[in-house]
């Protein structure tokens, strides 16, 4: 194994979170950096991008799942299998990451997901917590996020319409977030039709309807770094693909134009870490670096003072688990923290046949209009039978015909295929708008992250396994929340709602969304914990777990903006803190 | 290696019908025009049999009438067999190490251990003189093997092949975007998105190449090994 020079930081994984870190630590401290990205550098095909076969439907923008896979089981007695082909959720391969191909939707957590446990114990007595539940409350609260939340917005290029400033409320806003200290940097994005005719139905319901937090561009913008970017074109090919001409906040746009000048920091694509190496020493477990395979099938080893484990949630799992740092978490004794509080963002729809035709090909990621009448806490639960909420929505996020034509009103009972199906599905396809529901799962005592006995991957290593499936709690969310939804699809006129079928177990086929979260939860002390609320490992302080495998819990809000914000904070305790005096913070 | 195939059609048999010359530009004749003439179509992965018999299942599947063309029109056995012969057809990006399930519940996606190509080849045996039969006496044999893996492959790249962008070798003159009013890749709809409300607005499709302005290379050109 060849070793390489000594480096002050070694980040793995070239994603948003990893090179956010990269160009926090080189702007304000001057440390030597590597970036070790297992993907490949992929800039300049990306007008190539246009193209649904490729990349909506092969997925050439996602992880190879015959190079990295995942398995999955529902519970502990059921027999694991391997997630054959992504589906449930798409993590991203090369620089960039998950963030090239996301969907840019950028909502902030509601304040209350960060003290789940008290506030519904608060409200309505311990009673009404899900049976087997694991909630706790998280070590860091919404006002201590609140800044870094604006600054994250402010570096990708957020845009809205705030609907309460400083506790403000403002109509045509969402009236229901968390106070902001400053307004969206843009204005919404156009609405188009669909979302329109959302926001018209969700109205005369007595809803509150806001243009929803998207990380595309509604005019030109300039950014805290000076990264310009164009106002977005409304092409339609947004999500599962990268963005054409850069109006779409990805991380090869916003933070690799300023990391790549930094001289202090080297980015290695095809770099897959194998192991985070450590050594016991009377002061407690030190990381030392980490062992790489190279392009060329080398085996590496890169010394560093500093590890930031900045991968997808499965992969941070996943390296922490194959190098034997943590204590894998046991839910028969309840001992152990690593590989605990898996959760996955509950999303599902409802199909609104139409009337008339709603050039739905013009779109724009996270596009459209939402409520959060529903959302988190809003609803009184007391005589419901489950917890939390989500958003409901209707996003114009530009629609492609392989992923949609087909689909037919169920009150037909038509076949999948044949003249009639033919023939109802033309003169649908451009009348059938989704009405979408983005919700919280409580973690459950079950779902859980641990390495699978059976399979592995092509270096002979275990692959990480999943213990997931839906519980009651979401299962009677989904049907009360399924029933508002039919009901606002009837108020927008439509002829008839196909409605959600409802949760049995969890499926890897039918795509959720790409927020898998938890695993590595921060916590407020070792025995709750992987990390601390600076994500800092609770036993290896020269190690930092960063990205949402460290949300205790899933919010209904899609994880980025909170994993960027939680990045940059991290990064300023490192900066401010940690290169001073190497120690675990309190 | 074996044997060249060609796709062997009588341009009178079908009427309307599509030339797929070597430089993989297609383009239509018409039956009036050159009715004794028979195309020869170079296949990727098919027997011609078989191409045959994929051809006559996808126009069942998405059949040519008075609601628009068909998998016929659109060329979607070309779609399928290049398809085949590339890197998805023999499973370059899916996990296909063992244990296999071929009785895993649904939830867990398909879990056998046929790759596409597979797939295709050991379940057309059973669908030995499809092409001949008549259109209702197809539809049974469809209807029995409906729940077969072998089918929702049929129908998934059916539908594939009627939409997705002509240079993966369907959609021939953007048949399918046509019917449905689909544009294509167009660059910009910034003038237009917050019109046209409650209208069809229908801009005339465009395939990549023509945005582009240069050669794309599909994926299925990536690694086109042989069967």
């Amino acid at each position: 194994m060849k070793t390489l020079p000594s480096a002050d930081v070694v980040i793995i994984g070239g994603g948003w979170t990893g090179l956010l870190m990269a160009k926090e630590l080189s702007a304000r401290s001057p440390v030597s950096i590597v970036v070790l990205e297992r993907g490949r550098s992929r800039i300049p095909e990306y007008s190539s991008g246009m193209d649904e076969l490729d990349y909506f439907v092969r997925m050439h923008m996602m992880q190879d799942p015959s190079r990295e896979a995942v398995t999955i089981r529902h519970h502990d007695k059921e027999r694991s299998l391997p997630i054959r082909q992504y589906g449930a959720f798409l993590p991203g391969s090369g620089v960039g990451g998950t963030g090239e191909h996301w969907g840019a939707v950028f909502p902030r957590l509601m304040p209350d997901c960060f003290a789940l446990q008290s506030k519904t114990v608060e409200r309505y007595g311990a009673g009404k917590l899900p049976e087997d539940h694991t909630m706790q409350d998280w070590p860091v609260t919404y006002d201590e996020v609140e800044p870094y939340y604006a600054r994250s917005e402010r570096e990708v290029g957020v845009c809205g319409k705030a609907g309460n400033l400083n506790g403000k409320k403002i109509d045509g806003g969402n009236i229901f977030e968390g106070w902001r200290s400053s307004e969206y940097p843009m204005p919404p994005t156009i609405t188009p039709y669909f979302s329109e005719l959302f926001r018209g139905g969700a109205k005369s319901l007595g809803y509150h309807p806001y243009n929803n937090a998207t990380a595309v561009t509604s005019e030109e913008y300039t950014n805290p770094d000076g990264i310009s970017r164009p106002a977005c074109a409304f092409c339609g090919f947004c999500e599962r693909t990268p963005c054409m001409i850069n109006a779409k906040a990805q991380p090869t746009n916003v933070l690799l134009p300023i990391v790549r000048q930094r001289k202090t920091v080297t980015l290695r694509t095809n770099a897959t870490v194998k192991r985070i190496l450590h050594d016991s020493t009377p002061n407690g477990a030190k990381a030392r670096g980490v062992t790489y395979i190279d392009e060329s099938g080398e085996e590496i080893f890169q010394p560093a003072d500093l590890v930031v484990l900045a991968s997808y949630t499965l992969g941070n799992n996943h390296l922490l688990l194959l190098s034997g740092l943590g204590t894998p978490y046991d839910p028969a004794t309840g001992k152990g923290t690593l590989g605990k509080n898996l959760t996955h963002q509950v999303s599902f729809g409802v199909q609104a046949f139409l009337e008339k035709p709603l050039n739905k090909f013009m779109g724009a990621g996270g596009t459209g209009v939402r409520i959060s009448d529903f959302d988190a806490d809003v609803l009184d639960h007391t005589h419901l039978p489950f917890i939390r909420g989500g958003m409901i929505g209707a996003m114009s996020v530009g629609t492609q015909p392989l992923s949609t034509f087909g689909t037919t009103p169920r009150s037909m009972k038509l076949p999948r295929w044949g003249a009639a199906w033919k023939k109802t599905s033309i003169e649908y396809f451009d009348r059938t708008g989704v009405i979408a529901f983005s919700g919280e799962q409580v973690p459950h005592k079950g779902n859980r992250f641990d390495l699978d006995p059976i399979y592995k991957n092509p270096l002979g290593d275990p692959l990480l396994r999943m213990t997931m499936n839906w519980q009651d709690n979401e299962r009677k969310m989904a049907e009360f929340m399924n029933a508002k939804m039919v009901e606002i699809g009837h108020a927008m006129g439509a002829k008839e709602v196909n409605p959600f079928p409802g949760y049995g177990d969890y499926d890897v086929v039918r795509y959720q969304s790409t927020h898998v979260q938890g695993g590595t939860m921060m916590a407020k002390s070792p025995d709750l914990g992987v990390v601390n609320s600076y994500q800092q490992h609770w036993e290896i302080h020269n190690l930092f777990v960063i990205g949402a495998s460290t949300f205790p819990n899933s919010g209904s809000s899609n994880p980025t903006p909170t994993i960027l914000a939680l990045t940059y904070r991290t990064a300023d305790a490192i900066v401010d803190r940690y290169l001073k005096k190497p120690a675990l913070l309190a | 290696m074996r044997r060249r195939q060609f796709l062997i059609l009588s341009a009178a048999s079908i009427g309307g019908v599509l030339v797929y010359s070597l430089d993989r530009k297609a383009s239509r004749i018409f039956a009036q025009e050159k009715s004794t003439q028979t195309l020869k179509i170079p296949l990727r992965f098919f027997t011609e049999e078989e191409a045959m018999i994929v051809a006559a299942a996808a126009a069942r599947i998405f059949p040519s009438d008075d609601s628009g063309p068909g998998a016929k029109e659109a060329g979607v056995v070309i779609f399928i067999d290049r398809q085949l012969a590339g890197p998805w057809g023999r499973d370059r990006y899916r996990y296909a190490q063992g244990p296999f399930d071929e009785n895993a519940a649904r939830e867990f996606g398909y879990q056998g251990k046929a790759t596409p190509r597979e797939t295709y080849r050991e379940g057309l045996k059973g669908l030995k003189g499809f092409d001949s039969l008549s259109p209702a006496e197809q539809d049974k044999n469809l209807q029995q093997i409906e729940d077969t893996h072998l089918f929702a492959l049929l129908r998934q790249n059916t539908i594939e092949g009627m939409f997705s962008d002509p240079v993966h070798g369907g959609n021939v003159d953007m048949v399918g975007w046509q019917m449905v009013g689909f544009p294509g890749p167009r660059m910009s709809n910034y003038d237009e998105v917050d019109k046209h409300f409650g209208e069809a607005f229908r801009p005339k499709p465009v395939s990549l190449e023509q945005v582009l302005h240069r050669k794309v290379r599909p994926s299925e050109d990536e690694d086109a090994g042989t069967a």
